[in-house]
């Protein structure tokens, strides 16, 4: 990747992180959790997956399911940016002439599978490898699931037949961003070691920076059908990466901004001066 | 007074009473550092807290377990009806944002066959409150019962005050009507009182019957207000099959009663994602919506009669 490449993939993400910040006023979104996953979303989709707005119904695409459905802002933010949904339609966030929600709806062009319940998109994203590995197509098939999720039991029954079925056209990422709603995952059900994990579970595993598009870059291509074994990249990343305002913030998990949050955050993004945030904290939606 | 308010009080009450959480706090933020290991968060395991409710149960435990509602009575349903309802534990099932409480988040959160579900479980008893209040007169009584409960959380504030004397199976009768008799429970409630004005203002008598526990129903009440209305409204946010639609009608069976019924319920489709009044809009689930529904039955049912005689 030469340095024009990584500023366009900056750019668009910059961008992709406008449309997430814009979803978070007039009824709010799960702001932290989109922008921890953004650059992940954004690297598939530019650099990675094979998926366009002329490809979207062709068997021999490429296939992205996001599995923690509640981060559908950032997807829509890339599908936006990547020419598949048009650019005015974010605006029908959460209003009754559209499908846009704070989950994904198959109606939206883009979305593969309906999400918003956890610990469910991994079996279902199997059922599509395997469809493709018996036709002996070569379509990438990509999960993104989030940290928190794995503690619903339904991924490590998946975990453990995908091993079975050895799918290594299967690829997880995990959006490593340390939080599970209001809370820090290893002060909850901690998950560490959680490389060890996937390796006695004969997965190919290794972790990256889930913000720096290199590291991503390098990982993908270090685990992905490099044997018959499914792979798994855990993407250390930062709940609300890009506003400092909320990085990191337990008690911000959903939002829901006023209008001139809103305003705030969308300059925060570019200038990094923490905006003053007066909204309802703790939202548990 | 709140709902932890009220837990915290049961629970110094009575030293079996246990809180767990599948990572769901709305409610119940504050009891970590008020009861301590009394309080038990598992993570987004519904299952697992299912199974582990049922463990503490045999040992003399009563578990308050909290959930959103779809994922307790839908992911969990198979623990919950093997775990807790072969044994008829008493554990305690608090579902977060039913019905229309999920608003936009979408059918993946949308419970609107809870009822449906619970109520096939033998021994399972359901509690619907109307709001907080209704919630707070009601969940003494039914934390102390010594049968497993399903409750659809409500924290909606009251837009009437209540009848004090809660009782399991004793509906709340908020008023007789010859013309019609709306029959309800939770959210619907508030919808049901903006309809009840507009049709009394319209010179019909109004029957209102928030019904509290659906499981066991007040089939005395129901019966008397089948005898006594030329209309019996059932007015849900859930699914037509196997709510309060279907409890009415096989009532109506068993008792040979022959009715004009007509339901509000959502008819074999979800509902359209989006913040809650758009929602009720949307789906015609308003008060105004339920009145003018009302009005063109009974108009309808007596040109009908008039056009006979």
């Amino acid at each position: 990747m030469d340095i024009t490449e990584l500023e366009s993939l900056e750019g668009t993400a910059l961008k992709v992180r406008e449309h997430v910040i814009k979803m978070s006023g007039g009824g709010g979104c799960f702001i932290g959790a989109s922008l921890s996953c953004t650059d992940i979303i954004v690297f598939l989709y530019k650099r990675f997956l094979n998926i366009n707005p002329y490809n979207l119904n062709d068997e021999n695409r490429d296939y992205l399911f996001l599995s923690k459905g509640h981060d559908v802002p950032a997807l829509y933010g890339t599908l936006t940016e990547s020419g598949i949904i048009d650019k005015t339609r974010l605006n029908n966030h959460l209003k009754l002439n559209d499908d846009i929600y704070w989950h994904p709806n198959k109606k939206v062009p883009g979305i593969e599978f309906h999400s918003g319940s956890l610990g469910h998109l991994l079996s279902v994203s199997m059922g599509v490898a395997y469809d493709c590995m018996l036709k002996r197509k070569n379509n990438k098939i990509v999960v993104i699931l989030g940290d928190g999720e794995l503690n619903e039991g339904s991924n490590w029954e998946a975990i453990l037949v995908a091993s079975a079925l050895k799918l290594n056209n299967l690829l997880v990422i995990i959006d490593r961003n340390q939080f599970q709603a209001n809370i820090r995952t290893e002060k909850l059900i901690p998950l560490e070691p959680l490389e060890r994990k996937f390796e006695a579970f004969d997965w190919e595993v290794t972790s990256c920076n889930g913000h720096d598009f290199l590291s991503l870059e390098e990982a993908i291509s270090t685990v992905y059908m490099t044997s018959q074994r499914p792979a798994v990249v855990i993407a250390d990343t930062v709940r609300g990466k890009g506003l400092p305002s909320i990085e990191n913030k337990a008690d911000r998990w959903f939002c829901s901004f006023t209008d001139d949050e809103v305003k705030g955050l969308l300059k925060e993004l570019h200038t990094k001066e923490k905006t003053h945030l007066v909204s309802e904290t703790l939202i548990v939606r | 007074m709140t709902y932890e308010d009220l837990l915290i009080k049961m629970i110094e009450s009575n030293q079996q009473f246990m809180v767990l959480t599948s990572e769901n706090r709305a409610a119940i933020r504050n009891l970590p550092e008020r009861i301590g290991k009394r309080f038990l968060d598992v993570g987004i395991a519904e299952q697992t807290m299912i199974g582990i409710s049922a463990g503490l149960a045999i040992r003399g435990k009563i578990p308050i377990v909290h959930a959103l509602s779809s994922f307790l009575t839908m992911r969990a349903f198979e623990f919950v009806r093997t775990d807790i309802g072969i044994l008829n534990l008493p554990v305690k099932l608090v579902g977060g944002v039913p019905g229309f409480l999920s608003e936009a988040n979408g059918p993946t959160h949308q419970a609107i066959e809870d009822i449906s579900l619970m109520r096939g479980i033998p021994g399972m008893n359901i509690f619907c409150p109307a709001d907080i209040e209704d919630l707070l007169l009601g969940m003494p009584k039914v934390l102390n019962s010594n049968s497993p409960f399903y409750i659809r959380y409500n924290n909606r504030k009251p837009l009437a005050l209540h009848e004090a004397e809660f009782e399991i199976g004793k509906a709340e009768v908020v008023s007789t009507g010859r013309d019609v008799t709306m029959l309800t429970y939770g959210l619907m409630f508030e919808q049901c009182l903006v309809a009840k004005k507009i049709l009394e203002k319209n010179g019909y008598s109004v029957g209102l019957i928030n019904l509290r526990t659906l499981k066991p129903i007040d089939t005395k009440e129901i019966v008397k207000a089948l005898r006594r209305s030329d209309l019996i409204v059932t007015v849900e946010d859930h699914f037509l099959t196997g709510g309060l639609y279907s409890i009415l009608c096989e009532i109506i069976v068993k008792e040979r009663i022959e009715a004009n019924v007509l339901p509000v319920a959502l008819k074999n489709k979800w509902f359209k994602p989006a913040i809650l009044e758009d929602v009720l809009e949307y789906e015609k689930f308003t008060g105004v919506h339920i009145a003018l529904d009302i009005i063109n039955n009974l108009q309808k049912e007596r040109n009908f009669v008039a056009h006979l005689v």
